[in-house]
């Protein structure tokens, strides 16, 4: 800090402040709902008194706090179509009507969408069937408006007795009961910047620091983040979750395990028009448009509301894969803008997906830790689903450490292994988990082998599969000049790339048009611009007084980058060339937080790891919808 | 002086950029989807709770309470982050907040609320609210409800309170034509209508937090449904501001047309 003669002042360091609590949890999602709704019911008798004792307030239940990044428990982003297993385990009986938006599955369809528009880059084998489809489709009862309703589709890909939820809307469910039974501290808007770790045991978190500039620091009202000290820390914070990645890089990754596979979900959620007749519990699973690699879903929520979205996959090798231009043009398919047309966007969001399932599982517990939800490994990435998974993996945590309270046994590693892992690995997560391990890694080879793996994978119940090991994704994408090879030429490549350089704008529109993808014809009410969605849907802020949490390490790294995946994929525009064109611009202001960057880095340094750190960061969605 | 007891009165409104829509519900308008919609505590009112929580803390022996009428789950789910930044005690009343209620039944019942928290003295008593809101702004409401405690000496568009040596208050108060005008009350009691203030928010304190949390349950429990929202108040239309977004995507414009548009967007009200 400087005077006004410019003068150095030296002011005195605001010392860290720490506390002690029993348990420190990280993250709340539908994992860290599942533990803590399960470890809550277990941590007082029914008279009220202590059902077991805090080590750090004598007399009184343990002291269980939990930190959440984002501004509300609610303003994560993932409708989903759930089975529901783990959930109604913990709440039998559930009745899906105290939840907003939620409702019961009633009717599934599975789709091939073809391209009405040419604009795709579909494979030969890939165009033959689309020939064939459309030249005998009209004989057949399950082909129209350019999409084939699949007869048939085997069992694992149901969600058949399921539930369509807003994980928004389920997340506050949870939450007001939880913060309603007293028993345990829920704080939103408090991000986690890393674990406190003593030798090889985990002791507790750090939270980030406040008051702090854009590189972090000390800036006015500085308040060095607090150390939160634990016998227990539990850690659910996501798959790009700075706590989870940080255990990740201290512990290592237990042998063949690796986080490759990943997706950009995006969804918007939508006031569906008065001439909408779907029913509520309708789900529309699709896949072949707008690329063959994005699949897309629509599932119909109580209200005349409905959440439609895509998956990006990292399998997907496009290095301009925005997916929000892709979004727009799946919701204007001819099957599914029957049902939109004249909709109103009422929210809007996007998030990674960790895709690796159980190849992707980490050291789950240690030392003072223990790793639940989708971080964790958890999601079945052949029937595609993940909440149940997460949700039942915390509460099998929150079985375990009750246990050991009981006994009044620390929280070793040992000790976790024996009540948390050993419950876990004799679950139904563990064993389906199993089955879908390798079943996607056909996709490596293309969409029709990937299509062909999986149900191989389904059908021999994981016996056999087809298909590579998974890459990083920085191994697979190649130049922009190489994914459009025979469209655009490179000449013409390097003349959109300065012309956008100049403007700030990433090159996805101006290469998709060029590709023949039409202009999106803005409405102001569903086809809206990118701006209006972060704003119109997504209402994404960010508080002032924390760093930017999205930091490229290596400046000169990014000067010599051609492709700057990291600006196309970013969910929010948040990314942008910089001034000179070499080191792009971050905007934290309009960051929803999917963490996209981080695995869609072309350039890595070490190992795995790439160019962009994505750290605890602040603000985010602020649309409980999602 | 052994402190003051201030008791700051806000509630909860919509977060920011949501799309608000009125609807009619059973007893007159409501917000459409209001329980759905993040609220966040009134901007008004949390300059009012920044400011006592900074008056108590430099006046030894003061106590801050915060009178909140609102949807009980929402209240809830918005203390979890107020909770975070000053140490106070809630006082929750359970009842719409979506702005149509008249100003009289929601100073009464904020006046009950404030009569009966226990060991209230009228010697040390400051009220606190916002002198406006982002959903009830009636521009009456406190008025009314410094009447109803009999309290008059009140100040609207406050943006400093001052104790002197004295034991009384300085006070900093907005006049017409970006003035301030500067008056001096003997002492408590007295209503304070906030302004901005001069505080930037405080930063998010765990501690604080935890010691908050221990007194915001059991408030949200014993909450009773206040009698706001059922009168004979009737509603002949509800309108939205005309302002809303417009897009319109235009390159190359001069950035003399883009000011001149916007003169003239912001000329239509």
């Amino acid at each position: 800090m400087s005077n006004e003669n410019g003068a150095i002042i030296s002011t005195p360091e605001p010392e860290r402040q720490s506390m002690e609590v029993d348990i420190a949890c990280v993250g709340f999602g539908p994992a860290m709902g599942g533990f803590l709704t399960t470890l809550s019911r277990g941590l007082s008798n029914a008279d009220g008194t202590p059902a077991v004792e805090s080590a750090v307030s004598p007399g009184m239940p343990p002291q269980v706090v939990c930190y959440e990044r984002a501004d509300g428990l609610g303003f994560g982003v993932s409708g989903v179509v759930t089975r529901a297993r783990g959930i109604r385990a913990t709440f039998p009986g559930l009745d899906a009507s105290q939840i907003p938006m939620a409702t019961a599955i009633k009717h599934e369809r599975v789709l091939y969408l073809l391209d009405p528009i040419g604009a795709s880059r579909r494979s030969a084998a890939l165009r033959a069937a689309d020939l064939g489809i459309k030249a005998w489709g009209r004989l057949l009862p399950w082909y129209r408006d350019h999409a084939l309703e699949l007869p048939y589709a085997p069992a694992f890909l149901h969600k058949k007795g399921g539930l369509v939820l807003s994980i928004g809307q389920f997340n506050q469910w949870v939450g007001e009961q939880l913060m309603a039974g007293g028993q345990v501290q829920l704080w939103p808007g408090m991000p986690v910047s890393q674990p406190l770790v003593d030798g090889d045991k985990v002791v507790g978190v750090r939270l980030v620091d406040q008051g702090v500039a854009k590189n972090g620091a000390p800036d006015a009202g500085y308040m060095p983040g607090m150390d939160v000290k634990a016998q227990l820390t539990v850690v659910a914070d996501g798959p790009v979750g700075a706590v989870g990645r940080a255990l990740d890089e201290r512990f290592g990754m237990p042998e063949g395990h690796h986080v490759r596979e990943w997706a950009v979900g995006m969804k918007m959620v939508v006031d569906l028009p008065e001439i909408c007749t779907l029913p509520e519990g309708t789900v529309f699973h699709t896949f072949g448009y707008p690329e063959p690699e994005i699949f897309g879903f629509m599932y119909v929520h109580p209200g005349r509301v409905a959440s439609v979205g895509i998956f990006v996959p990292s399998w997907f090798d496009s290095p301009i894969r925005t997916s929000y231009l892709y979004l727009q043009h799946y919701v204007q398919h001819p099957y599914v803008w029957q049902y939109l047309k004249g909709g109103k966007m009422r929210s809007w969001g996007a998030k990674s997906l960790q895709e690796s399932g159980k190849r992707g599982e980490p050291r789950l517990v240690g030392d003072g830790f223990a790793r639940i939800g989708e971080s964790s490994g958890t999601t079945n990435v052949l029937t595609g689903s993940g909440v149940d998974e997460a949700w039942a993996s915390g509460a099998q945590l929150a079985e375990g450490v009750l246990e050991l309270l009981h006994a009044k046994k620390p929280f070793t590693r040992e000790n976790l292994e024996a009540a948390y892992v050993a419950r876990r690995r004799a679950s139904w997560v563990e064993e389906e988990g199993l089955v879908a391990e390798k079943a996607r890694d056909g996709f490596g080879r293309g969409v029709v082998t990937g299509l062909l793996g999986m149900a191989l994978s389904g059908m021999t119940k994981g016996m056999l599969n087809l298909g590579p090991e998974p890459v990083p994704p920085h191994e697979r994408l190649g130049s922009i000049e190489g994914y459009y090879q025979g469209k655009i030429p490179t000449a013409e490549v390097a003349r959109i790339r300065d012309e956008c350089r100049k403007k700030g704008q990433s090159l996805a529109a101006a290469l998709m048009r060029r590709a023949g993808w039409p202009d999106i014809p803005y409405d102001g009410q569903l086809l809206v611009t990118h701006q209006d969605a972060l704003l119109v849907g997504g209402k994404v802020q960010a508080p002032g007084g924390y760093a930017d949490h999205v930091v490229f390490l290596q400046p000169a790294v990014c000067e010599s980058c051609g492709s700057k995946t990291c600006i196309e994929i970013c969910s929010a525009q948040a990314i942008a060339p910089g001034e000179t064109g070499g080191v792009p611009a971050f905007d934290r202001e309009k960051c929803v937080h999917c963490g996209a960057c981080l695995w869609n880095c072309t350039q890595a340094l070490e190992g795995e790891t790439t160019n962009i750190a994505f750290r605890a960061g602040a603000g985010g969605l602020h649309s409980a919808e999602n | 002086m052994s402190g003051y007891q201030i008791v700051v009165c806000g509630s909860i409104v919509p977060d920011p950029l949501q799309t608000l829509e009125p609807v009619t519900g059973p007893s007159g308008p409501v917000l459409k989807n209001e329980l759905m919609l993040p609220a966040v505590l009134d901007p008004w009112a949390g300059h009012a709770l920044y400011e006592a929580a900074n008056l108590a803390a430099k006046t030894p022996g003061s106590k801050v309470w915060l009178v909140s009428l609102g949807p009980k789950a929402k209240v809830q789910q918005v203390m979890m982050a107020v909770g975070q930044k000053v140490p106070f005690e809630l006082v929750a009343l359970d009842g719409p907040a979506g702005g149509f209620v008249d100003a009289h039944e929601t100073a009464a019942a904020l006046a009950d609320a404030v009569k009966a928290i226990p060991g209230i003295d009228r010697t040390k008593l400051l009220v606190f609210g916002g002198w406006e809101s982002a959903s009830r702004g009636a521009g009456a409401t406190l008025q009314i409800l410094g009447e109803r405690l009999e309290i008059h000496d009140q100040f609207q568009g406050v943006d400093q309170i001052a104790p002197q040596a004295d034991g009384s208050l300085e006070i900093l108060e907005r006049v017409e034509g970006g003035q301030h005008q500067i008056s001096v009350v003997a002492g408590p009691p007295a209503l304070l209508g906030w302004a901005t203030g001069n505080l930037p928010e405080p930063r998010n304190n765990p501690q604080v937090g935890m010691a908050n949390m221990r007194g915001i349950m059991p408030a949200l429990q014993k909450s009773k449904p206040a009698k706001v929202g059922t009168g004979d108040l009737q509603y002949l239309a509800v309108t939205l501001p005309k302002a809303q977004r417009e897009t319109r995507v235009v390159k190359n414009m001069p950035t003399d047309e883009i000011a001149r548009e916007i003169v003239e967007w912001i000329s239509k009200d």
